[in-house]
């Protein structure tokens, strides 16, 4: 990415301005501080001071207009899912969705309720699903690198 | 002690565990109130309801604090009507259980203060515990496909 030229003087820096702007967003994914169910704990875990997801830029925000990223963490049921996605439409673009456990990518343990929806991705585009139930720490700051990693190759200025 | 009470409440002994009181739905206001008047069954612990196919069965949990037992009343209620009288007068905890149980069954209480869905969306279509109850295609646009 930022290819670093000692040789030259005063360090400077060159790159192209697609990467430095990714490189700006995936250093600060602010994500919605949003759960619904038991995922939701393994996510305070997460957010909090030994897995430290501030490491990585990444912070939560209380409200869907300051943030980059929804992680749906937890079980939505029909009634949440009209919710979620009146919150995910207020999030400013470019925005980004991590299923966060079973639940979130298909219904999980619940999937032959009445009332739980079977996945998340059938209300809003899913970036990533992590598995797990829950994931643990480890496994949801696997798929917050994947998500940068992601958010490093697009092509932002050239659509 | 209710048997003698109330002479139409018939007593069911199951082979292992407690038994019940089944009690006419017509009557259970009258048998719930001298219950907590003059036997001191001060909480009503859990109301539920049961879809048996033929028939549904409303089951009330009683417990007195003072005395530290238990209690089980059974209604039977025919499909048709599915209206019986509200608990929600003597024990203000049955206001929630009894919505609960609207929302799930489809039974209606009667002089209940507040008798609308608890926990299921307004526009929900259908009580999903009801043994005949039809998955809908969709809600609200979104697939309930697995």
């Amino acid at each position: 990415m930022l290819t670093l030229y000692k040789q030259l003087p005063n360090f400077i820096l060159t790159t192209k301005l697609d990467e430095l702007l990714n490189w700006c967003r995936k250093s600060s994914v602010w994500y919605m501080l949003f759960a619904t169910a038991c995922c939701g704990i393994e996510l305070m875990q997460t957010g909090g001071p030994r897995c430290d997801w501030d490491r990585f830029g990444a912070v939560p925000r209380s409200t869907p207009r300051q943030s980059d990223l929804m992680i749906i963490a937890g079980t939505i049921s029909y009634k949440m899912a009209v919710c979620t996605r009146r919150l995910y439409d207020q999030m400013p673009d470019p925005k980004y969705v991590i299923a966060m456990g079973s639940c979130a990518n298909c219904g999980g343990l619940f999937k032959h309720s009445y009332s739980v929806l079977k996945g998340i991705d059938k209300v809003m585009p899913v970036d990533i699903y992590v598995p797990g139930c829950p994931p643990r720490p480890e496994a949801l700051t696997d798929g917050l690198l994947k998500l940068q990693e992601k958010m490093q190759k697009e092509k932002f200025l050239r659509s | 002690m209710i048997k003698e009470k109330f002479t139409f409440a018939e007593e069911v002994k199951p082979q292992a565990g407690g038994g019940w009181y089944l009690v006419p739905a017509d009557k259970i206001v009258e048998v719930c109130k001298t219950l907590r008047d003059d036997y001191k069954f001060d909480c009503l612990s859990c109301l539920t309801g049961i879809d048996l196919v033929d028939y549904f069965e409303v089951v009330y949990h009683l417990f007195s604090y003072s005395e530290k037992k238990p209690l089980v009343l059974k209604v039977k209620l025919e499909k048709q009507s599915s209206t019986m009288p509200s608990v929600s007068a003597i024990w203000p905890s049955a206001n929630w259980m009894e919505r609960e149980v609207f929302d799930l069954l489809g039974i209606k209480f009667e002089n209940h203060p507040d008798l609308r869905r608890i926990m299921l969306p307004e526009d929900w279509a259908g009580h999903p515990l009801q043994k005949s109850y039809k998955e809908p295609e969709e809600y609200c646009g979104m697939s309930t496909k697995r």
